[in-house]
Protein backbone atom coordinates (compact mmCIF):
# COMPACT_ATOMS: atom_id res chain seq x y z
CA UNK A 1 0.00 0.00 0.00
CA UNK A 2 1.18 3.19 -0.99
CA UNK A 3 0.68 6.41 0.38
CA UNK A 4 -1.15 7.45 -2.92
CA UNK A 5 -3.70 4.78 -2.59
CA UNK A 6 -4.62 5.38 0.88
CA UNK A 7 -7.57 7.65 0.07
CA UNK A 8 -9.27 5.04 -1.88
CA UNK A 9 -9.91 2.87 1.26
CA UNK A 10 -13.49 2.69 3.00
CA UNK A 11 -13.08 3.25 6.64
CA UNK A 12 -13.68 -0.20 7.89
CA UNK A 13 -10.00 -1.01 5.25
CA UNK A 14 -8.14 2.30 7.19
CA UNK A 15 -9.02 0.94 10.44
CA UNK A 16 -7.53 -2.46 9.52
CA UNK A 17 -3.85 -0.94 7.86
CA UNK A 18 -3.64 1.25 10.76
CA UNK A 19 -4.08 -1.53 13.28
CA UNK A 20 -1.67 -3.95 11.82
CA UNK A 21 0.29 -0.62 12.15
CA UNK A 22 1.32 -0.66 8.28
CA UNK A 23 0.65 2.72 8.28
CA UNK A 24 0.31 5.85 10.62
CA UNK A 25 -2.47 8.16 11.64
CA UNK A 26 -0.18 11.00 10.42
CA UNK A 27 0.60 9.41 7.21
CA UNK A 28 -3.11 9.10 6.74
CA UNK A 29 -4.00 12.74 7.58
CA UNK A 30 -0.61 13.72 4.35
CA UNK A 31 -2.37 11.37 2.03
CA UNK A 32 -5.79 12.52 2.51
CA UNK A 33 -4.46 16.38 2.29
CA UNK A 34 -2.44 15.22 -0.73
CA UNK A 35 -5.63 13.53 -2.30
CA UNK A 36 -7.67 17.16 -1.49
CA UNK A 37 -4.98 19.32 -2.96
CA UNK A 38 -5.06 16.84 -5.99
CA UNK A 39 -9.14 16.88 -6.56
CA UNK A 40 -10.71 19.76 -4.84
CA UNK A 41 -8.96 22.32 -6.87
CA UNK A 42 -11.55 21.27 -9.89
CA UNK A 43 -14.30 20.02 -7.76
CA UNK A 44 -14.53 22.71 -4.73
CA UNK A 45 -16.10 20.43 -2.04
CA UNK A 46 -14.00 21.66 0.83
CA UNK A 47 -14.67 25.23 2.36
CA UNK A 48 -11.53 25.06 4.71
CA UNK A 49 -9.04 22.63 6.00
CA UNK A 50 -7.99 22.32 10.16
CA UNK A 51 -4.80 20.55 8.99
CA UNK A 52 -3.03 21.63 11.84
CA UNK A 53 -5.54 20.60 14.31
CA UNK A 54 -6.08 17.57 12.77
CA UNK A 55 -2.10 16.43 12.49
CA UNK A 56 -1.91 17.17 16.08
CA UNK A 57 -4.89 14.57 16.72
CA UNK A 58 -3.43 11.93 14.58
CA UNK A 59 -0.14 12.25 16.67
CA UNK A 60 -1.97 11.31 20.02
CA UNK A 61 -4.86 8.98 18.50
CA UNK A 62 -5.17 5.68 19.69
CA UNK A 63 -6.19 3.50 16.29
CA UNK A 64 -7.64 0.73 18.47
CA UNK A 65 -10.22 2.87 19.24
CA UNK A 66 -13.94 1.96 17.40
CA UNK A 67 -12.76 5.04 14.37
CA UNK A 68 -9.28 5.69 15.99
CA UNK A 69 -7.67 8.18 13.81
CA UNK A 70 -9.87 8.05 10.97
CA UNK A 71 -9.99 11.46 9.42
CA UNK A 72 -14.38 12.41 8.35
CA UNK A 73 -15.46 15.35 6.63
CA UNK A 74 -17.79 17.55 8.18
CA UNK A 75 -20.58 19.52 6.82
CA UNK A 76 -19.99 22.79 7.45
CA UNK A 77 -23.14 23.81 9.31
CA UNK A 78 -22.05 21.52 12.33
CA UNK A 79 -19.60 23.07 15.09
CA UNK A 80 -16.35 22.27 15.65
CA UNK A 81 -14.09 23.88 17.61
CA UNK A 82 -11.80 26.67 17.01
CA UNK A 83 -13.20 26.04 13.24
CA UNK A 84 -14.99 28.08 11.11
CA UNK A 85 -18.68 26.98 10.98
CA UNK A 86 -19.92 29.56 8.27
CA UNK A 87 -22.83 27.90 6.99
CA UNK A 88 -22.00 29.07 3.44
CA UNK A 89 -23.21 32.24 4.46
CA UNK A 90 -21.81 35.84 4.13
CA UNK A 91 -23.55 36.04 7.87
CA UNK A 92 -21.43 33.83 9.10
CA UNK A 93 -18.12 34.22 7.04
CA UNK A 94 -15.97 35.09 9.85
CA UNK A 95 -17.52 33.07 12.22
CA UNK A 96 -15.34 30.27 14.31
CA UNK A 97 -16.92 28.07 16.67
CA UNK A 98 -16.85 27.86 20.65
CA UNK A 99 -17.46 24.49 21.24
CA UNK A 100 -17.87 20.99 19.86
CA UNK A 101 -21.21 20.08 18.76
CA UNK A 102 -22.12 16.57 20.49
CA UNK A 103 -21.99 14.78 17.54
CA UNK A 104 -17.99 16.01 17.03
CA UNK A 105 -17.85 15.27 20.82
CA UNK A 106 -19.24 11.71 20.42
CA UNK A 107 -16.51 11.40 16.85
CA UNK A 108 -13.69 12.03 19.18
CA UNK A 109 -14.44 9.67 21.49
CA UNK A 110 -14.29 6.99 19.07
CA UNK A 111 -10.94 8.49 17.97
CA UNK A 112 -11.87 10.04 14.87
CA UNK A 113 -10.35 13.04 13.62
CA UNK A 114 -12.38 15.81 11.85
CA UNK A 115 -10.64 17.21 9.10
CA UNK A 116 -12.08 19.37 6.83
CA UNK A 117 -15.29 21.67 6.43
CA UNK A 118 -17.80 20.90 3.39
CA UNK A 119 -19.66 22.93 1.50
CA UNK A 120 -23.19 23.34 1.47
CA UNK A 121 -26.18 24.81 0.00
CA UNK A 122 -26.66 28.50 2.67
CA UNK A 123 -28.21 26.92 6.21
CA UNK A 124 -28.34 23.90 4.66
CA UNK A 125 -31.59 25.11 1.87
CA UNK A 126 -31.53 24.21 -1.24
CA UNK A 127 -30.88 20.59 -3.07
CA UNK A 128 -27.83 21.32 -5.57
CA UNK A 129 -25.04 22.90 -3.53
CA UNK A 130 -25.64 26.28 -5.87
CA UNK A 131 -27.07 28.15 -3.02
CA UNK A 132 -23.36 28.32 -1.07
CA UNK A 133 -22.01 32.00 -0.59
CA UNK A 134 -18.80 30.84 -0.84
CA UNK A 135 -18.43 28.35 -3.61
CA UNK A 136 -19.28 26.27 -6.40
CA UNK A 137 -19.29 22.41 -5.78
CA UNK A 138 -19.43 20.39 -8.39
CA UNK A 139 -20.19 16.89 -9.27
CA UNK A 140 -17.15 14.14 -9.42
CA UNK A 141 -18.48 12.35 -12.07
CA UNK A 142 -19.42 14.97 -14.25
CA UNK A 143 -17.59 18.85 -13.37
CA UNK A 144 -20.60 20.62 -15.45
CA UNK A 145 -23.21 19.25 -13.16
CA UNK A 146 -24.49 19.59 -9.35
CA UNK A 147 -23.54 17.11 -6.73
CA UNK A 148 -26.54 17.41 -5.29
CA UNK A 149 -27.58 19.37 -2.01
CA UNK A 150 -27.67 20.50 0.79
CA UNK A 151 -24.46 18.39 1.99
CA UNK A 152 -23.40 18.35 -1.52
CA UNK A 153 -19.89 19.04 -0.46
CA UNK A 154 -20.07 16.12 2.21
CA UNK A 155 -21.17 13.66 -1.30
CA UNK A 156 -18.43 14.62 -3.55
CA UNK A 157 -15.66 14.47 -1.06
CA UNK A 158 -16.73 11.00 0.00
CA UNK A 159 -17.08 9.73 -4.02
CA UNK A 160 -13.72 11.52 -4.95
CA UNK A 161 -11.55 9.67 -2.38
CA UNK A 162 -11.00 12.96 -0.69
CA UNK A 163 -12.52 12.39 2.22
CA UNK A 164 -13.22 8.53 3.92
CA UNK A 165 -16.86 9.41 5.46
CA UNK A 166 -18.76 12.53 6.20
CA UNK A 167 -20.85 14.27 7.99
CA UNK A 168 -24.20 15.72 6.60
CA UNK A 169 -27.52 16.65 7.91
CA UNK A 170 -30.64 16.17 6.42
CA UNK A 171 -33.90 18.17 6.93
CA UNK A 172 -35.70 17.36 3.61
CA UNK A 173 -33.31 15.03 1.96
CA UNK A 174 -29.88 17.15 2.33
CA UNK A 175 -27.97 13.71 3.16
CA UNK A 176 -29.93 11.08 1.20
CA UNK A 177 -29.88 13.51 -2.55
CA UNK A 178 -26.65 14.41 -2.43
CA UNK A 179 -25.25 10.61 -1.90
CA UNK A 180 -27.53 9.82 -4.72
CA UNK A 181 -26.31 12.42 -7.23
CA UNK A 182 -22.88 11.69 -6.43
CA UNK A 183 -22.85 7.90 -5.98
CA UNK A 184 -22.27 7.17 -2.07
CA UNK A 185 -24.32 5.63 0.21
CA UNK A 186 -25.75 8.17 2.81
CA UNK A 187 -28.21 7.73 5.43
CA UNK A 188 -30.73 9.52 7.41
CA UNK A 189 -31.49 8.77 11.53
CA UNK A 190 -34.99 8.17 12.42
CA UNK A 191 -35.33 11.90 14.26
CA UNK A 192 -34.16 12.24 17.51
CA UNK A 193 -31.74 9.23 17.24
CA UNK A 194 -28.78 11.59 16.41
CA UNK A 195 -28.04 14.68 18.66
CA UNK A 196 -28.59 18.46 17.15
CA UNK A 197 -27.30 20.14 19.83
CA UNK A 198 -24.14 21.96 17.71
CA UNK A 199 -26.10 21.51 14.53
CA UNK A 200 -27.16 25.12 13.25
CA UNK A 201 -30.77 24.90 13.43
CA UNK A 202 -32.84 25.27 9.89
CA UNK A 203 -36.03 23.53 10.78
CA UNK A 204 -35.87 21.98 14.12
CA UNK A 205 -38.90 19.24 14.11
CA UNK A 206 -37.25 18.10 10.93
CA UNK A 207 -32.62 18.05 11.04
CA UNK A 208 -31.11 15.19 11.67
CA UNK A 209 -27.06 14.47 11.58
CA UNK A 210 -25.70 11.63 9.55
CA UNK A 211 -23.37 9.80 7.63
CA UNK A 212 -22.11 9.78 4.19
CA UNK A 213 -19.73 6.90 3.42
CA UNK A 214 -18.32 5.18 0.73
CA UNK A 215 -20.30 1.19 1.90
CA UNK A 216 -23.02 0.41 4.46
CA UNK A 217 -20.39 -0.75 6.51
CA UNK A 218 -18.82 2.36 7.40
CA UNK A 219 -22.17 4.17 7.70
CA UNK A 220 -22.99 1.68 10.42
CA UNK A 221 -19.64 2.29 11.89
CA UNK A 222 -20.47 6.14 12.17
CA UNK A 223 -23.88 5.70 13.57
CA UNK A 224 -22.10 3.21 16.01
CA UNK A 225 -20.43 6.70 17.48
CA UNK A 226 -22.73 8.86 16.57
CA UNK A 227 -26.08 8.11 17.83
CA UNK A 228 -27.59 7.97 21.61
CA UNK A 229 -29.66 10.26 24.02
CA UNK A 230 -27.93 13.77 24.56
CA UNK A 231 -29.42 15.84 27.64
CA UNK A 232 -28.50 18.93 25.71
CA UNK A 233 -31.20 18.07 22.90
CA UNK A 234 -34.24 18.15 24.31
CA UNK A 235 -35.90 16.40 21.57
CA UNK A 236 -33.18 13.59 21.55
CA UNK A 237 -34.48 9.80 22.23
CA UNK A 238 -33.74 8.42 25.43
CA UNK A 239 -33.42 4.67 24.60
CA UNK A 240 -31.08 1.55 23.71
CA UNK A 241 -28.57 2.49 20.82
CA UNK A 242 -28.19 -1.43 18.96
CA UNK A 243 -25.01 -2.08 17.54
CA UNK A 244 -25.88 -1.07 13.91
CA UNK A 245 -23.40 -3.41 12.17
CA UNK A 246 -24.68 -6.17 14.18
CA UNK A 247 -26.98 -7.28 11.85
CA UNK A 248 -24.84 -6.87 8.45
CA UNK A 249 -24.50 -9.41 6.69
CA UNK A 250 -27.91 -11.38 7.21
CA UNK A 251 -29.90 -12.20 3.77
CA UNK A 252 -33.55 -11.05 2.56
CA UNK A 253 -34.76 -14.02 2.86
CA UNK A 254 -38.26 -13.26 4.84
CA UNK A 255 -37.92 -9.01 4.38
CA UNK A 256 -40.72 -7.53 3.04
CA UNK A 257 -40.35 -4.57 0.71
CA UNK A 258 -42.97 -2.31 -0.04
CA UNK A 259 -43.47 -0.62 -3.53
CA UNK A 260 -45.53 2.91 -2.97
CA UNK A 261 -47.38 2.97 -6.02
CA UNK A 262 -47.88 6.33 -5.70
CA UNK A 263 -44.26 7.03 -6.36
CA UNK A 264 -44.33 5.85 -9.68
CA UNK A 265 -44.80 9.77 -10.88
CA UNK A 266 -44.61 11.01 -14.47
CA UNK A 267 -41.00 13.18 -14.50
CA UNK A 268 -38.77 9.88 -13.10
CA UNK A 269 -36.09 10.03 -15.66
CA UNK A 270 -36.28 6.08 -17.65
CA UNK A 271 -32.74 5.01 -16.53
CA UNK A 272 -33.67 6.11 -12.99
CA UNK A 273 -36.90 3.99 -12.83
CA UNK A 274 -34.67 0.46 -15.28
CA UNK A 275 -32.34 0.80 -12.26
CA UNK A 276 -34.26 0.60 -9.43
CA UNK A 277 -36.77 -2.41 -11.20
CA UNK A 278 -33.42 -4.25 -11.60
CA UNK A 279 -33.05 -3.42 -7.76
CA UNK A 280 -35.97 -4.67 -6.80
CA UNK A 281 -35.61 -7.69 -8.68
CA UNK A 282 -32.14 -8.54 -7.20
CA UNK A 283 -33.54 -7.72 -3.74
CA UNK A 284 -36.14 -10.33 -4.56
CA UNK A 285 -33.88 -12.96 -6.02
CA UNK A 286 -32.06 -12.44 -2.77
CA UNK A 287 -35.14 -13.82 -0.99
CA UNK A 288 -37.53 -10.60 -0.17
CA UNK A 289 -40.62 -10.45 -0.70
CA UNK A 290 -42.29 -7.43 -2.99
CA UNK A 291 -45.38 -5.95 -2.00
CA UNK A 292 -46.92 -3.09 -3.61
CA UNK A 293 -48.12 -0.38 -0.94
CA UNK A 294 -50.41 3.22 -0.50
CA UNK A 295 -48.83 5.83 0.86
CA UNK A 296 -52.24 8.14 -0.35
CA UNK A 297 -50.94 11.69 0.89
CA UNK A 298 -47.46 11.38 -0.92
CA UNK A 299 -48.99 14.84 -3.25
CA UNK A 300 -49.04 16.71 -0.65
CA UNK A 301 -45.68 16.12 1.00
CA UNK A 302 -44.16 18.76 -0.20
CA UNK A 303 -46.89 21.36 -0.09
CA UNK A 304 -46.41 20.61 3.57
CA UNK A 305 -42.64 20.73 3.89
CA UNK A 306 -42.26 23.92 2.60
CA UNK A 307 -44.83 25.70 4.92
CA UNK A 308 -43.06 23.41 8.17
CA UNK A 309 -39.34 23.90 7.10
CA UNK A 310 -39.64 27.63 6.27
CA UNK A 311 -42.13 28.56 9.58
CA UNK A 312 -39.16 26.78 11.54
CA UNK A 313 -36.35 28.67 9.44
CA UNK A 314 -37.84 32.29 9.99
CA UNK A 315 -38.09 31.64 13.85
CA UNK A 316 -34.69 29.85 14.24
CA UNK A 317 -32.69 32.62 11.68
CA UNK A 318 -34.37 35.44 13.67
CA UNK A 319 -30.72 35.42 16.10
CA UNK A 320 -28.88 36.29 13.07
CA UNK A 321 -29.30 40.14 13.84
CA UNK A 322 -25.77 41.86 14.03
CA UNK A 323 -25.68 42.40 17.16
CA UNK A 324 -23.65 38.80 19.12
CA UNK A 325 -21.98 37.21 16.08
CA UNK A 326 -21.37 37.33 12.37
CA UNK A 327 -22.03 40.03 9.82
CA UNK A 328 -23.25 43.38 10.76
CA UNK A 329 -23.78 45.89 8.11
CA UNK A 330 -21.96 49.59 7.96
CA UNK A 331 -22.58 52.84 9.68
CA UNK A 332 -26.77 51.66 10.57
CA UNK A 333 -28.41 54.94 11.21
CA UNK A 334 -30.89 53.67 14.10
CA UNK A 335 -31.61 49.73 15.23
CA UNK A 336 -34.15 48.80 12.67
CA UNK A 337 -31.80 49.88 9.71
CA UNK A 338 -28.89 47.54 11.00
CA UNK A 339 -31.51 44.44 11.13
CA UNK A 340 -32.84 45.27 7.81
CA UNK A 341 -29.57 45.60 5.72
CA UNK A 342 -27.60 43.37 7.79
CA UNK A 343 -29.92 40.64 6.84
CA UNK A 344 -30.51 41.95 3.47
CA UNK A 345 -27.03 41.76 2.83
CA UNK A 346 -25.80 38.71 4.97
CA UNK A 347 -28.60 36.35 3.54
CA UNK A 348 -28.47 34.98 -0.12
CA UNK A 349 -31.64 35.12 -2.05
CA UNK A 350 -32.79 31.38 -0.95
CA UNK A 351 -33.06 31.80 2.61
CA UNK A 352 -34.47 35.16 2.07
CA UNK A 353 -37.24 33.47 -0.17
CA UNK A 354 -37.81 30.91 3.12
CA UNK A 355 -37.85 33.23 5.70
CA UNK A 356 -40.12 35.68 4.45
CA UNK A 357 -42.45 32.79 3.09
CA UNK A 358 -42.19 31.24 6.90
CA UNK A 359 -42.95 34.77 8.17
CA UNK A 360 -45.84 34.71 5.76
CA UNK A 361 -47.63 31.29 6.73
CA UNK A 362 -47.00 32.45 10.66
CA UNK A 363 -48.54 35.50 10.44
CA UNK A 364 -51.55 36.80 12.13
CA UNK A 365 -54.97 35.69 10.30
CA UNK A 366 -52.32 33.01 8.06
CA UNK A 367 -51.58 30.59 10.58
CA UNK A 368 -54.46 28.66 10.81
CA UNK A 369 -54.95 28.54 6.69
CA UNK A 370 -51.63 27.55 6.11
CA UNK A 371 -49.57 26.04 9.34
CA UNK A 372 -51.66 25.02 11.63
CA UNK A 373 -53.38 22.73 8.06
CA UNK A 374 -49.96 21.55 6.93
CA UNK A 375 -49.23 20.48 10.73
CA UNK A 376 -52.46 18.56 10.28
CA UNK A 377 -51.84 17.14 7.05
CA UNK A 378 -48.13 16.31 8.13
CA UNK A 379 -50.03 13.83 10.79
CA UNK A 380 -51.66 12.16 8.13
CA UNK A 381 -48.27 11.63 5.85
CA UNK A 382 -46.86 10.23 9.40
CA UNK A 383 -50.26 7.74 9.73
CA UNK A 384 -49.38 6.90 6.01
CA UNK A 385 -46.42 5.68 7.12
CA UNK A 386 -47.02 3.84 10.13
CA UNK A 387 -49.91 1.57 8.25
CA UNK A 388 -47.83 0.41 5.50
CA UNK A 389 -44.86 -0.19 8.08
CA UNK A 390 -47.85 -3.22 9.54
CA UNK A 391 -47.35 -4.57 5.83
CA UNK A 392 -43.40 -4.20 4.91
CA UNK A 393 -40.13 -3.85 6.33
CA UNK A 394 -39.20 -1.02 4.11
CA UNK A 395 -40.04 1.09 1.33
CA UNK A 396 -38.46 1.17 -1.93
CA UNK A 397 -37.97 3.92 -4.15
CA UNK A 398 -35.78 5.96 -5.94
CA UNK A 399 -34.09 8.78 -4.26
CA UNK A 400 -34.18 11.24 -6.73
CA UNK A 401 -36.35 11.25 -10.05
CA UNK A 402 -33.71 12.36 -12.18
CA UNK A 403 -29.59 11.85 -12.07
CA UNK A 404 -27.25 14.81 -11.30
CA UNK A 405 -28.51 17.56 -13.31
CA UNK A 406 -26.81 20.39 -15.24
CA UNK A 407 -25.06 23.64 -13.05
CA UNK A 408 -27.70 26.78 -13.81
CA UNK A 409 -30.32 24.31 -14.75
CA UNK A 410 -32.99 24.76 -11.86
CA UNK A 411 -32.04 27.62 -10.04
CA UNK A 412 -34.11 30.74 -12.13
CA UNK A 413 -37.28 28.21 -10.51
CA UNK A 414 -37.38 27.52 -6.95
CA UNK A 415 -40.50 25.76 -6.86
CA UNK A 416 -39.27 23.32 -9.65
CA UNK A 417 -35.98 22.53 -7.68
CA UNK A 418 -38.20 21.84 -4.76
CA UNK A 419 -40.28 18.95 -6.69
CA UNK A 420 -37.05 17.19 -7.21
CA UNK A 421 -37.51 16.52 -3.32
CA UNK A 422 -40.55 14.53 -3.95
CA UNK A 423 -39.18 11.20 -2.81
CA UNK A 424 -37.08 11.93 -0.05
CA UNK A 425 -39.35 14.89 1.92
CA UNK A 426 -41.96 12.64 3.64
CA UNK A 427 -39.44 11.00 5.81
CA UNK A 428 -38.23 13.84 7.36
CA UNK A 429 -42.27 14.85 7.78
CA UNK A 430 -42.83 11.61 9.42
CA UNK A 431 -39.66 11.30 11.28
CA UNK A 432 -38.79 8.06 10.15
CA UNK A 433 -35.24 6.58 8.80
CA UNK A 434 -33.95 6.27 5.68
CA UNK A 435 -30.76 5.38 3.31
CA UNK A 436 -29.46 6.13 -0.28
CA UNK A 437 -27.25 3.39 -2.02
CA UNK A 438 -25.91 3.31 -5.07
CA UNK A 439 -27.95 1.03 -7.90
CA UNK A 440 -26.46 1.95 -11.52
CA UNK A 441 -25.78 4.47 -13.74
CA UNK A 442 -27.62 6.58 -16.25
CA UNK A 443 -25.82 7.97 -19.70
CA UNK A 444 -26.11 11.19 -19.97
CA UNK A 445 -24.47 13.00 -22.84
CA UNK A 446 -21.99 10.58 -22.81
CA UNK A 447 -21.16 10.46 -19.15
CA UNK A 448 -21.69 8.09 -16.88
CA UNK A 449 -24.01 9.61 -13.78
CA UNK A 450 -24.46 7.72 -10.62
CA UNK A 451 -28.52 6.87 -9.60
CA UNK A 452 -29.31 5.91 -5.90
CA UNK A 453 -32.43 3.66 -4.56
CA UNK A 454 -34.09 4.96 -1.20
CA UNK A 455 -34.78 2.38 1.45
CA UNK A 456 -37.23 4.34 4.11
CA UNK A 457 -37.63 2.01 7.15
CA UNK A 458 -40.07 2.99 10.76
CA UNK A 459 -38.84 4.67 13.64
CA UNK A 460 -35.61 3.33 15.28
CA UNK A 461 -35.53 0.37 12.79
CA UNK A 462 -31.85 1.83 12.14
CA UNK A 463 -30.18 -1.90 11.83
CA UNK A 464 -32.61 -3.40 9.85
CA UNK A 465 -32.71 -0.73 7.31
CA UNK A 466 -29.01 -0.61 7.24
CA UNK A 467 -29.24 -4.74 6.61
CA UNK A 468 -31.24 -4.76 3.96
CA UNK A 469 -29.05 -2.04 1.82
CA UNK A 470 -25.90 -4.07 2.93
CA UNK A 471 -27.23 -6.78 1.51
CA UNK A 472 -28.46 -5.60 -1.64
CA UNK A 473 -24.79 -3.15 -1.71
CA UNK A 474 -23.24 -6.86 -1.50
CA UNK A 475 -24.77 -8.36 -4.04
CA UNK A 476 -23.71 -5.37 -6.47
CA UNK A 477 -20.12 -3.57 -7.63
CA UNK A 478 -21.94 -0.14 -8.00
CA UNK A 479 -20.46 1.20 -4.56
CA UNK A 480 -17.00 -0.29 -6.04
CA UNK A 481 -17.42 2.39 -8.94
CA UNK A 482 -15.46 5.99 -9.00
CA UNK A 483 -15.24 8.74 -10.82
CA UNK A 484 -12.46 9.58 -13.03
CA UNK A 485 -11.26 12.28 -10.81
CA UNK A 486 -10.47 10.49 -8.15
CA UNK A 487 -8.08 8.08 -10.21
CA UNK A 488 -4.47 8.81 -9.01
CA UNK A 489 -2.49 9.53 -12.13
CA UNK B 1 -58.51 30.84 3.40
CA UNK B 2 -56.36 33.97 2.92
CA UNK B 3 -56.06 34.71 -0.78
CA UNK B 4 -53.04 34.61 -2.28
CA UNK B 5 -53.53 38.06 -4.05
CA UNK B 6 -52.76 39.09 -0.05
CA UNK B 7 -49.27 38.73 -0.58
CA UNK B 8 -47.55 41.54 -0.31
CA UNK B 9 -43.28 40.92 -0.18
CA UNK B 10 -42.31 44.36 0.77
CA UNK B 11 -44.81 44.07 4.18
CA UNK B 12 -43.71 40.70 5.25
CA UNK B 13 -39.70 41.40 4.52
CA UNK B 14 -40.47 44.43 6.78
CA UNK B 15 -42.07 42.06 9.61
CA UNK B 16 -38.82 39.61 8.97
CA UNK B 17 -36.61 42.51 9.17
CA UNK B 18 -35.02 42.01 5.90
CA UNK B 19 -34.58 44.79 3.88
CA UNK B 20 -35.42 43.62 -0.13
CA UNK B 21 -34.20 45.63 -3.02
CA UNK B 22 -37.14 46.13 -5.50
CA UNK B 23 -35.40 43.74 -8.12
CA UNK B 24 -35.55 41.57 -5.64
CA UNK B 25 -39.16 42.59 -3.76
CA UNK B 26 -40.31 42.22 -7.68
CA UNK B 27 -38.48 38.32 -8.19
CA UNK B 28 -39.54 36.87 -4.84
CA UNK B 29 -43.09 38.26 -5.63
CA UNK B 30 -43.64 36.20 -8.03
CA UNK B 31 -41.39 32.93 -6.93
CA UNK B 32 -43.37 33.15 -3.83
CA UNK B 33 -47.37 33.64 -5.07
CA UNK B 34 -46.07 30.58 -7.48
CA UNK B 35 -45.34 28.32 -4.34
CA UNK B 36 -48.37 29.97 -2.58
CA UNK B 37 -50.44 28.79 -5.31
CA UNK B 38 -48.83 25.67 -5.19
CA UNK B 39 -49.29 24.83 -1.84
CA UNK B 40 -53.28 25.54 -1.94
CA UNK B 41 -53.68 22.04 -2.43
CA UNK B 42 -53.38 21.74 0.90
CA UNK B 43 -56.97 22.15 1.06
CA UNK B 44 -58.02 18.86 -0.51
CA UNK B 45 -56.81 17.40 2.32
CA UNK B 46 -59.54 16.12 4.62
CA UNK B 47 -58.45 17.19 8.28
CA UNK B 48 -61.38 17.17 10.09
CA UNK B 49 -60.44 14.39 12.32
CA UNK B 50 -56.71 14.72 12.98
CA UNK B 51 -54.54 16.65 15.36
CA UNK B 52 -52.01 18.53 14.12
CA UNK B 53 -48.64 16.77 14.00
CA UNK B 54 -45.68 16.55 16.42
CA UNK B 55 -42.83 13.78 16.20
CA UNK B 56 -42.46 10.73 15.00
CA UNK B 57 -42.21 9.35 18.51
CA UNK B 58 -43.73 10.87 21.29
CA UNK B 59 -41.67 12.77 23.88
CA UNK B 60 -43.13 15.35 25.84
CA UNK B 61 -42.21 17.10 29.04
CA UNK B 62 -38.67 16.52 28.80
CA UNK B 63 -37.01 18.35 32.23
CA UNK B 64 -32.95 17.94 33.48
CA UNK B 65 -31.71 19.18 36.48
CA UNK B 66 -30.80 22.75 37.03
CA UNK B 67 -27.14 22.47 37.68
CA UNK B 68 -24.41 24.36 37.19
CA UNK B 69 -21.57 23.78 35.08
CA UNK B 70 -18.62 25.23 33.05
CA UNK B 71 -20.02 27.04 30.28
CA UNK B 72 -18.81 29.47 27.82
CA UNK B 73 -16.27 32.10 29.21
CA UNK B 74 -17.65 35.72 29.04
CA UNK B 75 -14.41 36.24 26.63
CA UNK B 76 -15.43 33.30 24.66
CA UNK B 77 -19.00 34.97 24.17
CA UNK B 78 -17.67 38.21 22.64
CA UNK B 79 -14.88 36.12 20.72
CA UNK B 80 -17.42 36.25 17.46
CA UNK B 81 -19.05 40.01 18.45
CA UNK B 82 -18.65 42.47 15.38
CA UNK B 83 -18.05 44.92 18.07
CA UNK B 84 -16.68 44.47 21.92
CA UNK B 85 -15.51 46.53 24.22
CA UNK B 86 -15.42 46.46 28.47
CA UNK B 87 -16.61 42.68 27.97
CA UNK B 88 -19.64 44.46 26.65
CA UNK B 89 -21.63 44.04 22.71
CA UNK B 90 -21.06 47.48 21.37
CA UNK B 91 -24.35 48.42 18.93
CA UNK B 92 -25.55 51.39 17.47
CA UNK B 93 -27.44 53.94 19.76
CA UNK B 94 -31.17 52.72 20.02
CA UNK B 95 -32.33 55.49 22.58
CA UNK B 96 -31.82 59.53 22.41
Amino acid sequence: MTEKDLPALNIADLQSVLRRREVSAREVIDALQARIETVDPKMGAYLSLDTEAAVQEAEKSNVDLPLGGVPLAIKDIINVMGQPCTCASKILQDYRATYDATVIRRLRAAGAIPFGKTNLDEFAMGSSTENSSMKLTRNPWDLSRVPGGSSGGSAAAVAADAAFGALGSDTGGSIRQPAALSGVVGFKPTYGRVSRFGLVAFASSLDQVGPLTKTVNDAALIMNAIAGHDPQDSSSLNGPVPDYAARLGEDLRGVRLGLPKEYLIEGIDPQVKTAIDTAVKQMKSLGAEIIEISLPTTEYAIAVYYIVATAEASTNLARFDGVRYGYRAENPKDILDLYGRTRGEGFGQEVKRRIILGTYVLSSGYYDAYYLRAQKVRELIRQDFVRAFEKVDALVSPTSPVPAFKLGERVADPLQMYLADIFTIAANLAGICGISVPCGFADMDGQRLPIGMQLLGKPLDEARILQIAHAYEQSTHWHKARPPIASPK
Amino acid sequence: MARISDFDVVYVARLARINLTDAEAKVFQKQLSDVLKYVEKLHQADVSHVDAAAHALPICNVFREDVPRDWFTAAEALGNAPRQANGLFIVPKVVE
